[in-house]
């Protein structure tokens, strides 16, 4: 899936994720979601859905892993 | 303007703990669990603040008790409960951040005397303390924080306050005490809840960085496993049911008139030491002939203000103002005054191993009692000094007694509370202990160096039992 990086998005490091759900339910936006391809620890990691993404980090102060998710800002041009 | 980056600071970047894992980064708690999300917010807060390696973390012991596998910070893990101990030390002792991270049956439970004993010392800690209303580690037993009618796997039908009493409130019972500087319960379920548990974990930590005093940030936590349910109903359980029964709320912020805390310093030194024990100067050992000293065993007994315990401390100065090894060990009763009570002195010119005198080779009974328990222990030869005043006695066979009226020799010598001095002072004249006459005078004026105007009655009074025993002890 492309992502456009002149827009905030969250990266997911789905190696990390253990699917509690935590970020899908407090994103506000609902822009992500519980994944469909189970990850090599049997973890249905977390997605984004793309676009939407206003980088309120809310789903990395959310998420228990410490490096599972991180919010990309991109700076004003 | 370069790109931001929303991420987790003041943690390690991987987290090795038994060899290559599959998930170089993953913690290991369960999916979902509170402990990883107030991790990455005290970790952010220490970066932030740059107190990383100013910090000192006490790990629990529960299911946070890898986290120092976690947190890039000084570490300490310890027992169970027992953080704030620990964390008193380390503060006391260092000018670090010290957090004490500690689970509801960590804290609340086994550790909550020394919990609220720290807390009312105000001592220099950050406690956070993580409750989610269950024995995580252990596997879902009832903890002390268990909300009535929840149900765990120790109490299947839902707590009963009859059965198991009423959850605990710890910022309730923290808040009752005087010192602590900052109290507030956060919850980490929602993401208001999340900023709101960040802004304190960092007043917290500031607190601690300017020295001003103990912190307690209560987190209401997700336990999904041991609740059985999923993460996100248990943050409707924790925004629901959880803070009904513990309010998120600030309870105290003392931190704008809070002063940094400066405690004094020990002085351990040798000096200091001997002063303080009345080592300073002591006087030369009274030189005497050791070669033939044969160990004396001595049991002292009577009831409690006779000053046996006294006499016992009298001979064991004596002993020392002559060199000799020597040990006191007394047995007495709970009771402060009355009762019996009883010593035993070793007086010894080779080092002494036990203290226990099972065969004395010299017992004085100031009392009925006291000869009744211990004559028959006494060796074949050895001597009995008993208060004449308990008239009549059957002694063991092929043992020497000795009846001194020490009650009434002493009220003649002046004093009706040196019945003890007589006795000291028949000990002496009849040579039992072997030890010279001087250390008998140095053990008077030692034993009264605080009453200086005891001291020459004590010795007239010694002095008078001497003559007493020339004149009647054949």
């Amino acid at each position: 899936m492309d992502i456009d990086k002149t827009k905030p998005y969250p990266l997911i490091n789905s190696l990390e994720c253990k699917s509690c759900g935590r970020c899908v339910d407090a994103c506000p936006k609902k822009v992500l979601a519980i994944g469909t391809v189970m990850n090599p620890r049997g973890y249905h990691a977390a997605v984004y859905v793309g676009s939407g993404c206003i980088g309120c980090g809310t789903c990395f102060y959310t998420c228990p892993e410490p490096h599972a998710i991180e919010v990309h800002i991109p700076g004003k041009e | 303007m370069s790109e931001k980056v929303i991420c987790t600071k003041g943690i390690y970047p991987e987290f090795p703990r038994k060899g290559p894992s599959a998930a170089p980064a993953a913690t290991h708690y369960c999916p979902g669990c509170g402990h990883g999300v107030l991790h990455k917010l005290i970790g952010e807060a220490l970066a932030d603040l740059g107190l990383q390696d100013q910090t000192v973390m006490i790990s629990p012991v529960g299911c946070a008790v890898f986290a120092y596998y976690y947190f890039d910070a000084g570490n300490i893990q310890v027992a169970h409960g027992r953080a704030p101990a620990v964390a008193t030390g380390v503060s006391r002792a260092t000018d670090k951040v010290v957090i004490a991270y500690q689970g509801d049956g960590d804290l609340a439970s086994i550790g909550l005397n020394e919990t609220l004993q720290a807390a009312n010392r105000g001592e220099k800690i950050a406690v956070f303390f993580v409750n989610n209303t269950v024995y995580g580690m252990t596997g879902g037993q009832m903890a002390p924080t268990t909300l009535i009618g929840e149900k765990t796997i120790t109490c299947l039908n839902g707590r009963d306050p009859l059965t198991q009493g009423y959850p605990l409130h710890m910022c309730e019972l923290i808040n009752s005490l005087k010192a602590p500087v900052y109290v507030e319960r956060v919850a980490v379920s929602d993401a208001k809840n999340i900023r709101n548990a960040r802004r304190a974990v960092r007043k917290a930590l500031e607190i601690q960085r300017d020295g001003k005093g103990y912190t307690f940030v209560e987190v209401l936590s997700p336990c999904p496993t041991n609740l059985g349910t999923t993460s996100v109903k248990n943050n409707d359980f924790i925004n629901n049911e959880m803070a009904k029964e513990f309010p998120i709320q600030n309870f105290r912020d003392n931190s704008a008139t809070a002063e940094h805390v400066v405690r004094s310093t020990s002085d351990f030194s040798k000096e200091k030491l001997d002063a303080m024990f009345e080592l300073a100067d002591i006087p030369a050992a009274i030189a005497h002939n050791t070669a033939n000293f044969e160990e004396a065993q001595v049991k002292i007994a009577g009831f409690g203000g006779q000053g046996v315990l006294s006499l016992g401390i009298m001979l064991t100065q004596a002993a020392q103002a002559a060199d000799m090894k020597v040990s006191w060990y007394p047995s007495y009763g709970p009771e402060q005054r009355g009762g019996t009570s009883n010593c035993s002195v070793i007086v010894s010119a080779k080092p002494i191993g036990s203290p226990v005198v099972y065969h004395p080779d010299l017992l004085v009974a100031m009392n009925r009692p006291s000869l009744e328990r211990f004559k028959n222990d006494v060796k074949p030869g050895g001597t009995i000094m008993y208060d004449a005043n308990m008239g009549d006695v059957e002694l063991p066979v092929g043992v020497k007694g000795v009846a001194v009226p020490a009650q009434a020799l002493a009220e003649e010598a002046g004093s009706d509370k040196a019945a003890n001095t007589i006795m000291f002072g028949v000990m002496l004249e009849l040579g039992i202990t072997q030890l010279p006459e001087a250390a008998f005078a140095r053990a008077l004026e030692a034993n009264f160096a605080k009453k200086p105007k005891l001291i020459p009655l004590n010795l007239a009074i010694l002095e008078f039992a001497r003559q007493w025993v020339r004149k009647n002890v054949k």
